[in-house]
Formats: C-alpha cells, sequence, structure tokens
C-alpha cells in the first residue's frame, strides 16, 4: 500500500488533453467525481500507472536476473504479497458460494416463519432471524450471488465499453476525443446516487439488468478516461512508431502494440471499481430502487432492518458485515495489482 | 487570468446543458408525470390531456426543454407536489444542507489532515500502515451502514447525542450526521495529504529549513504544510458540489429536511420540477466550484499561470 510519487509532469492548468473542468490539477493524480472518495482512489490507484514509463515496463530488474515480462514480474511479486493471497481466496469464496450458495447454507432463504420473527441466535441458525422471520444466515449467503454478479456484469460492460471509446478516441484524437471528453464531462456533472434514484425509479423491473445498466451507463466514463490516457501514453513509445514504420496498418498497432501496454491501469481500475459498484447496487437497493424483492440483496436486507436496529440489531450487522468484507476484498485486491503492476514502486 | 475565465465559463455551456437535459430527459420522458399527479388512480384522458396542455407537457421533448430552462432563468421553478413553489423549498433546504456540508468539511479538514500529517511524517512506520489499512475500512464500509451503526451507537445506545435532527437543524445536532458523511471524502483527504507531505519532505527547502537550525514544529507547520495542503484544498473544494448531492443517505438516516430529502421525496412522488429544479441547481454549484477551485489553485500555487 505504498503510495507512488505524483509524476513531475509538464506544467499543466487544466488535466491531460486540453480542457477538463474536472480533471485532475498536477499535484493531485486523479480529480474527484460525483461518485465519492472510493471511486476516487480507484481512479488516483490507476493513474498513477499510466504515467511515467520508467525503466521500462520489462526487463525493470536489469542484469541480476532473467528479463521478465511485465505480467509475470507482476505475477511472481503478486504471490508473496498476503493481501493478494487473502483478498483472492476472500473473492473465490465469495463466486463459489454466489454459484453454489447450497454449499454452506441448506435452507431456503425465502422460506420464513412468522413465529420466529427477530429471534436471535439458536443452534443452527446461528445469525438468527429477521423481522419476517426467515433466517439471516441463509439469506446472507445467498445475498452474496446478486452483488456478485451486479458487481462482475457492471464491470465487464463499465470496462468493454469505456476502455473501447477511450481507447479509440485517445488513439485516433481529434474531433472524436474532444466529444469523448465533453460526453464524459456530462456524466461527471451528475451525482451518481442522484442520477441512479431518477433513472431507476421509473424502470419496473424485477431482473439485476436495469440496476447494472445504470451503473455501466455512469461508470463507462470513467475508465474511458483512464483508458485514453493511457493509450496517449502507450503510443509515443518507439516500438509503435517502429511498427508503424514498417508499414503496420492503424488496427495492427492499436491491437498487438498499444493495447497490450496500456491495459495495466485499466484492470486495476476495474478491479476497485468493482467493489464500489458492489456498494453502489446495496446503496440503491437500500433506498429501494435497485434490486427487488424477491431477489435476495444485502442491501434490501439492510434496509428492512434498519427501522429494528434498536431491537434486533443482528439483522443488520450480518449482511452489513458481508457487504463491506466483500467491497473490502476487491479494493484490497486492487491496491494489490496496483503495486504489483507498478514498477517504479519496487 | 480573465481570458481564462470567460473560456472555461463558455466550455461550461455545454456541460451545463448536456447534464441537465439528461435529467430532463430522464424525469418527463421516462417516467409519466401527469400519471404521478394522479397517484393509483387510472386519471380520466381528458382531464389528462388538458393538464398536459396547460403544463406544456404536449410539447415536443426539446421544446418542453428550452421552455423550462427559460422560465427557470425568470426564477420561476414551477409547483412542488404538495402546492409550494419549489423555490421556496430550496430556500428551507439549501441552508440546512449547506450547514450539514460546513460541518461535514470541517470535519474532513481537521481531522483528514491530521491523520494525513503525522502518517505522512512516520511513513512505513506501524502508525502510517495502521492509518491506511483504516483508510481502506473506511471506504469499504457503505454510508449507509455506518450512518446506522453511528446513530445506533451514539444516538440510541450511549445516548450521546440526539438520534435524529429537528427540523431546524442546528450545528450542533448536525456533528454525527456531519462525521458519516465526511469520512469517505475524509479517508481520502488523508491519503492525499499523507502523499503530498512524504513527496514535499524530501524536498530542498524542507532541508533548507532544518539545516538552519528551525526547531521541528516550525519547520512542519509553517514549510512543509503550507506548500503539501494545494492538493488537498483544491480536492475539498470539488468535494463541495458532491457532498451536497451526495447527502441523500444520510440526510433519510437522519431525517434531515435539506436537498437530499427534498430530491427523496420528488423523486418518489414523482414530481418533475422538484427533482429537475433541484439538480440544475447541483450542477450549477458543481461546475462553479470546480472553476473555483481551478482559480484558487493558481492563486495558491504561483508556479501556475493561466494564459
Amino acid at each position: 500500500m505504498r503510495e507512488p510519487e505524483p509524476p513531475e509532469g509538464p506544467e499543466r492548468a487544466e488535466g491531460p488533453g486540453g480542457y477538463d473542468p474536472v480533471g485532475p490539477r498536477r499535484h493531485e493524480a486523479i480529480s474527484p467525481t460525483g461518485q465519492g472518495g472510493a471511486m476516487d482512489l480507484a481512479l488516483e490507484e490507476a493513474e498513477s500507472l499510466e504515467k511515467g514509463p520508467g525503466p521500462g515496463p520489462a526487463g525493470g530488474s536489469g542484469a541480476q536476473e532473467k528479463a521478465r515480462s511485465l505480467w509475470s514480474d507482476a505475477w511472481h511479486q503478486l504471490r508473496r504479497n498476503p493481501v493478494f493471497v487473502v483478498s483472492s481466496l476472500l473473492i473465490l469464496f465469495l463466486i463459489v458460494i454466489s454459484v453454489w450458495p447450497q454449499l454452506i447454507a441448506s435452507g431456503d432463504p425465502l422460506q420464513c416463519d412468522l413465529s420466529k420473527s427477530q429471534q436471535g441466535a439458536s443452534p443452527g441458525h446461528p445469525f438468527g432471524y429477521d423481522t419476517q422471520g426467515c433466517d439471516v444466515y441463509t439469506r446472507t449467503v445467498y445475498g452474496a450471488r446478486a452483488s456478485i454478479t451486479v458487481g462482475i456484469c457492471a464491470t465487464l460492460g463499465a470496462a468493454l465499453l469505456g476502455s473501447a471509446l477511450g481507447g479509440l478516441a485517445g488513439f485516433f484524437g481529434g474531433w472524436s476525443d474532444s466529444l469523448l471528453s465533453r460526453v464524459a464531462d456530462i456524466f461527471f456533472g451528475i451525482p451518481v446516487v442522484l442520477g441512479g434514484l431518477v433513472f431507476l425509479s421509473v424502470v419496473t423491473s424485477n431482473t439485476v439488468w436495469p440496476v447494472v445498466g445504470f451503473i455501466v451507463l455512469l461508470g463507462w466514463p470513467q475508465i474511458a478516461r483512464i483508458a485514453r490516457g493511457s493509450v496517449i501514453t502507450a503510443k509515443q513509445n518507439d516500438y509503435v512508431q517502429a511498427a508503424r514504420a514498417l508499414g503496420a496498418g492503424n488496427g495492427r498497432i492499436l491491437l498487438r502494440h498499444v493495447a497490450p501496454n496500456a491495459v495495466a491501469p485499466v484492470i486495476v481500475v476495474a478491479t476497485i471499481a468493482l467493489g464500489t459498484y458492489i456498494a453502489l447496487e446495496a446503496t440503491l437497493s437500500f433506498l429501494g430502487v435497485g434490486l427487488r424483492p424477491p431477489t435476495v440483496s444485502w442491501g434490501i436486507d439492510i434496509s428492512n432492518a434498519a427501522p429494528q436496529i434498536r431491537n434486533a440489531p443482528h439483522m443488520l450487522l450480518y449482511p452489513a458485515g458481508a457487504l463491506s468484507l466483500t467491497v473490502l476484498a476487491f479494493i484490497m485486491l486492487g491496491d494489490a495489482v496496483r503495486d504489483a503492476l507498478d514498477p517504479k514502486l519496487r | 487570468m480573465g481570458r481564462y475565465v470567460i473560456r472555461r465559463l463558455l466550455q461550461m455551456i455545454p456541460v451545463f446543458i448536456g447534464s441537465t437535459f439528461l435529467i430532463f430527459f430522464m424525469v418527463y420522458a421516462l417516467g409519466d408525470p401527469v400519471a404521478a399527479l394522479f397517484g393509483d388512480k387510472a386519471p380520466d384522458p381528458a382531464t389528462a390531456a388538458r393538464i398536459r396542455k396547460d403544463l406544456y407537457l404536449d410539447q415536443p421533448l426539446w421544446k418542453q426543454y428550452l421552455h423550462y430552462m427559460n422560465q427557470i432563468f425568470q426564477g420561476d421553478f414551477g409547483t412542488a407536489f404538495n402546492g409550494q413553489s419549489v423555490t421556496s423549498l430550496m430556500a428551507t433546504a439549501f441552508p440546512v444542507t449547506l450547514r450539514l456540508t460546513i460541518v461535514a468539511i470541517v470535519i474532513e479538514v481537521v481531522v483528514g489532515i491530521t491523520l494525513g500529517v503525522v502518517s505522512g511524517l512516520r511513513r512505513g512506520r506501524s502508525v502510517d500502515t495502521s492509518v491506511l489499512v483504516l483508510t481502506l475500512v473506511v471506504i469499504s464500509v457503505p454510508t449507509f451502514v455506518t450512518g446506522y451503526l453511528l446513530q445506533y451507537l451514539f444516538g440510541v445506545k450511549w445516548g450521546w447525542v440526539r438520534p435524529t435532527v429537528s427540523p431546524d437543524a442546528p450545528f450542533s445536532e448536525l456533528i454525527l450526521p456531519g462525521i458519516v458523511l465526511a469520512l469517505v471524502s475524509l479517508a481520502y483527504v488523508t491519503r492525499l495529504s499523507r502523499t503530498s507531505i512524504a513527496e514535499n519532505a524530501k524536498a530542498d527547502y524542507v532541508r533548507t529549513a532544518v539545516a538552519k537550525g528551525l526547531p521541528r514544529r516550525r519547520v512542519v507547520t509553517r514549510h512543509l504544510l503550507r506548500n503539501s495542503l494545494i492538493p488537498v484544498v483544491t480536492f475539498i473544494g470539488t468535494d463541495i458540489g458532491a457532498l451536497m448531492g451526495g447527502a441523500i443517505v444520510t440526510e433519510r438516516i437522519f431525517n434531515i429536511h435539506g436537498v437530499g430529502y427534498q430530491l427523496y421525496q420528488g423523486i418518489l412522488r414523482n414530481n418533475a420540477p422538484t427533482v429537475v429544479g433541484f439538480v440544475t441547481i447541483l450542477v450549477i454549484v458543481f461546475l462553479v466550484a470546480n472553476l473555483l477551485v481551478d482559480l484558487l489553485y493558481a492563486v495558491l500555487d504561483p508556479r501556475i499561470r493561466y494564459a
């Protein structure tokens, strides 16, 4: 979790690429967005990657060791990092129980017994019962599925859309680049919870897809900005000039030479964004516009438990703990990956 | 400087139009404001058509938007669901949210910078590591969880503060909500000032100050802190806009009748003028705060020159 030194770039009053009303300033790694501090941190982590090429991505370790590629080098680094090991084991566990929740929870999350409403822990039901008399443990386990689904789908969507648009804009520049920056500014101007309330309150669907769609809609500009900056840095390298001199076309240069060297920051920001998207889904569900019953979701459970917090705090604490742990795991994973991919931090 | 401000103001216009049109589109085109007026009952078609005509809703969307913006610039924000004008709702809501924002910012500045300075000066030690872990944990716990937890612990269990805020919302009742609202930004301020302090501690002017024999306290407060706080100040400036719009969850938990509360009510009742009006003001606050921060940055750091 060491912080990188901010790059000493040329003096610039605005963000990279001209006008940028919410762009980062010189000493600031990344500017704040409407998504709040967590997302700002995610962007800060990734932005540090795209700046100085440093000693060069590959072979940074010099003569003592055999030259390794950035990725195998990063993998060697990661395996020795306890933060990475712990968070990836946790994430693996979460993915397994979201696919097969019956592995550790034998009950049915929708089967409830009103006579047991708000009762505390009892044998076989370690987390007690909620207001409807449902087993809190079973519901907490089953709630992982909604969160992980929304998190992974939204991140995939936002990362693909954002890196495609941002990468193309950064590679070709010109009017498409300016257009992308303006469109991104428009999305940055809208506070994210507010936009979610407005957008999702008019949607009447019981599936996770409107929530995923909304998060992609507001999430892609951040990733596009990272991808754009990263591609602009990568395309100035000598090997790109060499490839062009050898007669390679735009498509080949972009896919074979620029993309593999520009993808690292996008991966880091996407990992951390996954955690923040899960928190965002829970917030929207909490406000009553995200996922809807009968979908089992931590946000809904917390929202239902909140008025009863005086009588039965356990109903709130367990789903809230699971949610926080999940978000923490993804943010720590992103942090560890960032550390491994940034050669300057060694 | 003057030309820069004019250029920035001109460039704000498309962003302002885009953001407000997006919200306008979501509210008026995706929802149905007339049907919302009737609640659960189905509206009589003739009455609905009449209301549509009266409210200018039978026109194409872009005409509605132009009409709406025209009205807004004449100071007419329309009528809220309870018959009050939206401007009077704003007059009661914005002062409350402004007070909440001030409390949150003060907490961010005092606690965030203190923690950042302490951990930045002891980089790599146990204090530093625990502060970093703490910020990670704070970021991971969503606002609505910390809100309910702190409300339960301080307001209900130990009874140190009132769990909910009265309609007047004096500063003394806003301390706990302010802490909840500030927490995530607080973590960011801590990390930002830590990085900045650790970077500047190696600068030549700090070494000179130490070599002159200045006491450590003076080196830190006069030389180190002054230069390291520039990025923090700029972050806090841009955070004002985010805090004012992002208080929906906090205001709901603590029953604060501010901007977030009114917006939430407006969205629940599908009252278009309230939602679009408040969002328009928030977008303006966000854009102006960003511009002011950029200008402030030039004042704080003389190396930056705007041509």
